[in-house]
């Protein structure tokens, strides 16, 4: 499964919390409530804390869950189940607690989780977003999961097929390197090292049409002309750690 | 890689003996950098990565260890330590630079040559001075440099910022921080207010009953909404500011008395920072190319109006809109870069482009930032657009923001030295 159509699912969801519900109506299909998931969060409160100084209980607490590696909460005694998905590369997305939150022991078999799951898609999209809002950070950071949302904005096909200069890109890109670290390094801020040409054409053009919400891209995007983030797309795409 | 200084002179002489005119007829083009600050080293560095060995670089810087100024509040705020804004020469050393640990004393604008407080001097095609700031003498009537170790100014980090840290350690229960904050234009503009945040921060934990002072000639300051929101909301009551409509203009210092003198009225200090107003580093008027306290410059090349074969970076220069900051400085090195490869070995040219943001810290957690793009004109680098933190923000948003300087801080000085 390309990166992509994984964080497909997580579009929606990011879009519904941080966008204005005008434009989230108009570039995305709303899935989650999170004031209604708080109410259906009660049925999972007698074993899971969120929130400021959530604590582990029966189950682990869960701020930050979203992106975090399965089973990775230290000095919580997960099943080995959990333990071993985590191993196995189990990350927490969206689509993850989504199948999760549906049915435990069908994604992970010997999980101590003892729940049925929510059947109802709509009960599950609405705890999720809930619970979304306790893994801020790195919120308003869109190329980090999980509020990766690359198709956030329909591009014509005039633009995509814009081929980037690499050399007026390298000029460029120093504006970008003051924040972000041409080796890969993502402290704070994402890497933008490597990327697919065409998710930072359409990340660069949803900061410029101010759809994605983090004011320095806005600005930094917002007086580059469809040319210039081309060749950043074309530069960033080539450059090696 | 380091030149012994005996090889060096004989290179620099030989090259000045050679004459030169643009393009020399043997050997390389060269590039001499003063000052290895976020402009200077940020320079030297995308210069000999860019021209792949085309050009000779040559940075001049004192230290062998640069201290940042931006983070160094946070120092006094106990969030990071003074070692963790401590960087070496190493990397750029081995990216082709040549790094000289000297202080440039003099140049000599005929004979295009930069003369070493060690002896002897180098030649150049092109020069770049990004030297930082130096104090006004007699800017606040009472001080001078001499008075640094009892009135510290610590807007040069590093030992200055360390002897700051430790006179807050030391104040009595219940003491007095003053800070003498300087006229415009200065470094770093809500620096000053990032720093009483951080003191702050510290006495709220260690001496709660303290007081902290603002002597201010400025009638406001950068950010100053959302600093007066968050000192209200973490620091409330301990916090004063004398602005300009009570004397906060006409003040004067004893260090041996550590007193303040406010419009007639002494207040005892406990610690007394004193910011004074500031001028570009000495060596711009050893250059002869300031005009008052700056040396103004192109906006297109960041070169010198009086000098085209000088180009001056970041603090030191009089170039329009953009703030004094790191992030400024680090911005016109790469245009300045690009001009001076340009008409070095006639590489491509492309229009210069020019952007800032200034995170500040208020309290753990608690980061608020500040932002604008700039393009040249012919009269100066213009602002395009800004946009600044909003009060009332939620928390979540204000800790992204200071993580997010966090990462800032890791780009810029990977970015800068390699």
């Amino acid at each position: 499964m390309s990166g992509v159509a994984k964080y497909l699912s997580a579009v929606a969801l990011s879009a519904a919390a941080f966008l204005s519900p005008a434009l989230a109506a108009e570039e995305t299909e709303a899935l989650g409530d999170a004031d209604n998931g708080a109410v259906i969060f009660r049925k999972c409160q007698s074993c899971h804390a969120v929130g400021p100084d959530a604590k582990n209980k029966v189950g682990p607490q869960l701020n930050e869950v979203f992106g975090r590696k399965a089973g990775a909460i230290e000095g919580f005694r997960y099943s080995d189940g959990l333990i071993r998905e985590g191993n196995n590369g189990l990350v927490w997305d969206y689509e993850h607690l989504d199948a999760y939150l549906n049915n435990p022991k069908a994604l992970v078999s010997d999980t101590r989780m003892n729940f049925r799951g929510l059947k109802d898609e709509q009960e599950r999209h609405d705890v999720l977003a809930y619970l979304r809002q306790f893994s801020a950070s790195p919120r308003d950071i869109p190329e980090a999961q999980p509020t990766a949302i690359p198709k956030e904005i329909e591009l014509s096909d005039e633009i995509l097929a814009i081929v980037g200069d690499p050399e007026y890109g390298e000029y460029l890109s120093s504006e970008c390197t003051t924040c972000h670290q041409r080796d890969g390094g993502d402290e704070g801020i994402p890497s933008i090292t490597q990327w697919a040409t065409e998710d930072f054409v359409t990340a660069m053009h949803a900061y410029k049409e101010k759809i994605r919400p983090h004011p320095v891209m806005q600005m930094m995007a917002g007086r580059l002309t469809d040319e210039e983030i081309a060749a950043l797309a074309a530069y960033f795409a080539a450059l090696e750690d | 890689m380091t030149l012994n200084r005996r090889t060096f002179i004989a290179t620099g002489v030989a090259t000045a003996t050679m004459a030169a005119p643009m393009v020399r007829a043997s050997g390389k083009p060269r590039v001499v950098v003063v000052g290895g600050g976020a402009g200077g080293a940020t320079a030297a560095r995308y210069i000999a990565k860019d021209s792949k060995g085309e050009i000779d670089v040559t940075l001049i810087e004192p230290s062998r260890q640069y201290y940042t100024c931006f983070f160094s509040n946070l120092y006094l705020g106990g969030f990071r330590e003074m070692q963790s804004l401590g960087h070496s020469y190493g990397a750029l050393a081995s990216q082709g630079v040549n790094v000289v640990h000297d202080w440039a004393v003099g140049i000599d604008r005929d004979a295009k040559t930069v003369a070493l407080a060690g002896g002897g001097s180098v030649s150049y095609d092109r020069l770049i001075l990004s030297p930082g700031i130096d104090f006004i003498e007699g800017a606040v009537p009472g001080w001078s440099v001499a008075s640094q170790n009892k009135m510290p100014h610590a807007y040069k980090a590093g030992s200055q910022t360390e002897l700051l840290r430790a006179q807050i350690e030391a104040m009595p229960e219940g003491g007095t921080y003053v800070m003498v904050a300087p006229p415009n234009p200065y470094r770093c503009p809500p620096g000053p207010y990032e720093r009483i945040s951080m003191v702050a921060h510290t006495l709220k934990a260690t001496n709660p009953t303290a007081k902290i002072i603002i002597v201010d000639p400025k009638d406001k300051f950068s950010k100053q909404a959302l600093f007066e929101e968050g000192w209200g909301k973490h620091y409330s009551g301990m916090i004063e500011r004398i602005g300009p409509d009570f004397g906060g203009d006409k003040v004067s210092v004893n260090a041996d008395e550590m007193t303040v003198d406010v419009d007639g009225e002494v207040i005892k200090a406990d610690v007394c920072n004193v910011i004074p107003a500031m001028k570009a580093g000495r060596i711009c008027e050893m250059a002869s190319i300031t005009d008052g306290n700056w040396a103004p410059v192109s906006g297109h090349t960041m070169q010198s109006r009086i000098d085209e074969n000088i180009h001056v970076l970041g603090d030191a220069c009089a170039q329009g809109d953009m703030p004094k900051s790191g992030f400024s400085a680090n911005s016109q090195a790469k245009v300045a870069a690009m001009a001076v490869r340009g008409a070095l070995t006639g590489s491509k040219v492309f229009p210069a482009k020019f952007s800032n943001t200034c995170w500040s810290l208020i309290d753990s957690d608690d980061g608020i930032k500040v932002g604008a793009t700039y393009e040249a004109t012919d009269e100066k680098i213009a602002k395009v657009d800004g946009f600044i933190s909003a009060t009332g923000e939620d928390a979540a948003l204000r800790k992204a923001t200071y993580e997010e300087s966090v990462g800032w801080y890791a780009g810029i000085t990977a970015d800068m030295f390699g």
